[in-house]
């Protein structure tokens, strides 16, 4: 044994040598390699949409910026009932078996919607004594009040969304100005919660929101976490991904904006996300990446699975690739 | 003045106990020179098959280049200038060919059964430097800091969140992932590549099917326990191969290019 481990087990070649140069073949390599990229560069160039922010999506789709608001402060949201690592929810825990790894790590990124989304950025708003006295209400009544409040808002919204969606006649309680992308609620038993809503969204057409949600109270921040989230419980990354062909249904990771190519060697990886039982399964991430796990040791380990490393014996590929040698032989 | 002393003899050796002179005499046992950089390949080492494993490095090292490019210059840059575009379309064309390259390269060695002699490590370290070169793109993918990075980072966190991987691997939170793209990631891939490429060397390439089969059949052809070729075989240090008209190519002894 060496540094290396043992040596080669093959009888030595003692047959006719040819003359390599291994470094001027890299070098050429190299060379060829970047002439190769150059010229996809100069003819194709590469994709770069700019962000979603929350000013745009709150003036552009006012109506849904509003839903997901108030279930971000009514905490049924896709981010508030998720579970960890966001907060001790279940919505999104995903087990297989007895195993629940999704738990393991507790909660690294808490997530409290409420408060995080909608009560913390409003406190941020100076000089706005009716939103002081709406938010001071609200964060000193009883949790089953704000409840209470919150969902009379929510219902409303939650409502005219799935009117939207389902293409059917839009309930009367809410009303949408997309000029000024103001929404409007009409409901009774909300209690604050319609002053603050209205200032939010001002605050997010102004662009207020988005440096609010960023989570660090340092000046240097890096973490997006909570406005990425919040912005997915919405429509608008969907609106535009389903644009891009992005989703799960169409071509996925494979695909950047602009039909670019993305990962394609994930194609496995996503091809299980349209097989059943993943492709309803509540559970299909953790199942998909077992599979994959095993998948991955399997060809790690190729070299000492029975079967599957005497296939290259039997389909003689290796024929063609070293026809030169059975020539010569 | 008298006649000149015999010098004395030098003292015997003994093991040295400095860790610097075992690390040396250990790696230079494992890869003596002219097996770390061989100027002559058995002739069997003849097909376009070949050229994928040199390109899969030279991809890698137009990555880095590029990725160097772009990290001395921000993560901002290329958003904001022409030439930062380009370098990032280079970065990932470099990365497109740099899988493309490296699956050709992967399938030819199934095909070859590349792992036969001993040679098991080389494969288990290929497969894995392709397993650690995936998050390695992802990292990079959510790194961009526009669209694709958002919709890329909301929709995969599921499957890290899932198995528990989230609360250290956490897409949506871009310094994190900056670093795993632009440091750890790299190292690691680097650091693969590097051991696969010395165990290829230390092991050299391996033969054909039926090559194989003979040489095992014929014990005679084997060499003797000191090392010395049996008899018959061409000598070690030069060979006369017909490809280049007789001309005499120097080589690492034949123990380790079968």
């Amino acid at each position: 044994m060496s540094l290396l481990g043992p040596k080669d087990k093959t009888s030595p070649w003692k047959g006719s040598y040819a003359p390599y140069d291994l470094v001027k073949e890299l070098c050429i390599a190299v060379g060829v390699v970047t002439l190769l990229a150059v010229l996809l560069t100069v003819l194709l160039s590469s994709p770069d949409d700019k962000p979603s922010t929350i000013a745009q999506w709150s003036h552009e789709l006012p109506a849904d910026f509003a839903t997901t608001a108030a279930m971000e402060l009514d905490e049924k949201s896709g981010t508030a009932e998720y579970g960890p690592p966001y907060n001790h929810s279940s919505g999104s825990v995903q087990h297989f078996l007895f195993l629940h790894p999704q738990r393991w790590l507790g909660v690294s990124h808490p997530i409290n919607t409420a408060d995080d989304y909608v009560v913390k950025p409003l406190e941020t708003i100076p000089n706005d004594p009716a939103l002081r006295i709406a938010l001071a209400e609200y964060k000193s009544a009883p949790a089953t009040q704000k409840k209470e409040w919150a969902e009379a808002y929510a219902t409303p919204l939650e409502e005219y969304a799935a009117a939207v969606e389902e293409k059917k006649t839009l309930p009367s309680t809410v009303s949408v100005d997309t000029s000024t992308g103001t929404v409007t609620v009409k409901t009774s038993g909300a209690g604050p919660v319609p002053t603050m809503m209205a200032s939010l969204q001002s605050l997010a057409q102004s662009g207020g929101l988005e440096g609010g949600l960023v989570s660090s109270s340092q000046f240097f921040q890096t973490d997006y976490t909570k406005p990425l989230l919040f912005m997915a419980d919405g429509g608008l990354l969907d609106e535009r991904a389903e644009g891009q062909h992005l989703l799960g249904e169409q071509w996925g990771l494979m695909n950047e904006t602009g039909s670019y190519p993305g990962q394609p060697w994930l194609w496995l990886y996503a091809l299980w996300y349209q097989v059943e039982p993943m492709k309803n399964s509540p559970n299909a991430d953790i199942q998909v990446l077992l599979i994959m796990g095993v998948l991955s040791l399997a060809f790690i380990s190729i070299p000492f699975i029975p079967v599957i490393n005497r296939i290259p014996r039997w389909i003689p590929i290796y024929k063609l690739i070293w026809r030169e040698h059975y020539r010569r032989a | 003045m008298s006649a000149a002393t015999a010098p004395p003899p030098p003292p015997p050796k003994t093991p040295s106990k400095s860790w610097t002179v075992k690390v040396r005499e250990k790696g230079v046992e494992a890869l003596p020179p002219e097996r770390l950089l061989p100027d002559g390949q058995p002739t069997y080492v003849a097909s376009w098959i070949y050229v994928f494993g040199v390109a899969s490095i030279a991809s890698l090292i137009v990555i880095i280049g590029s990725g160097t490019i772009l990290a001395l210059k921000g993560p901002a840059w290329w958003h904001e200038t022409g030439v930062g575009h380009f370098f990032n379309s280079i970065h990932l064309w470099s990365v497109e060919l740099f899988f493309f390259v490296m699956v050709v390269h992967l399938w030819g060695k199934y095909w070859m059964a590349a792992w036969r002699g001993g040679r098991g490590r080389v494969w288990v370290t290929g497969a894995i430097t392709f397993l650690v070169a995936v998050p390695c793109a992802l990292t990079g993918y959510v790194s961009q800091q526009n669209f694709d990075a958002q919709w890329i980072s909301t929709q995969a966190k599921d499957a890290m969140n899932s198995v528990g991987a989230g609360a250290f691997f956490n897409l949506t939170n871009f310094g994190q992932m900056y670093s795993y793209h632009i440091l750890l990631l790299p190292i690691a891939v680097v650091a693969l590549v590097s051991i696969h490429v010395l165990l290829v060397r230390r092991n050299g390439v391996v033969p054909p099917f039926e090559l194989e089969d003979k040489l095992a059949a014929v014990p005679a052809a084997r060499p003797s326990p000191n090392g010395a070729p049996p008899s018959g075989a061409p000598p070690t240090g030069t060979v006369s191969h017909p490809s280049t008209g007789g001309q005499s190519v120097s080589h690492p002894s034949a123990g380790g290019q079968s």
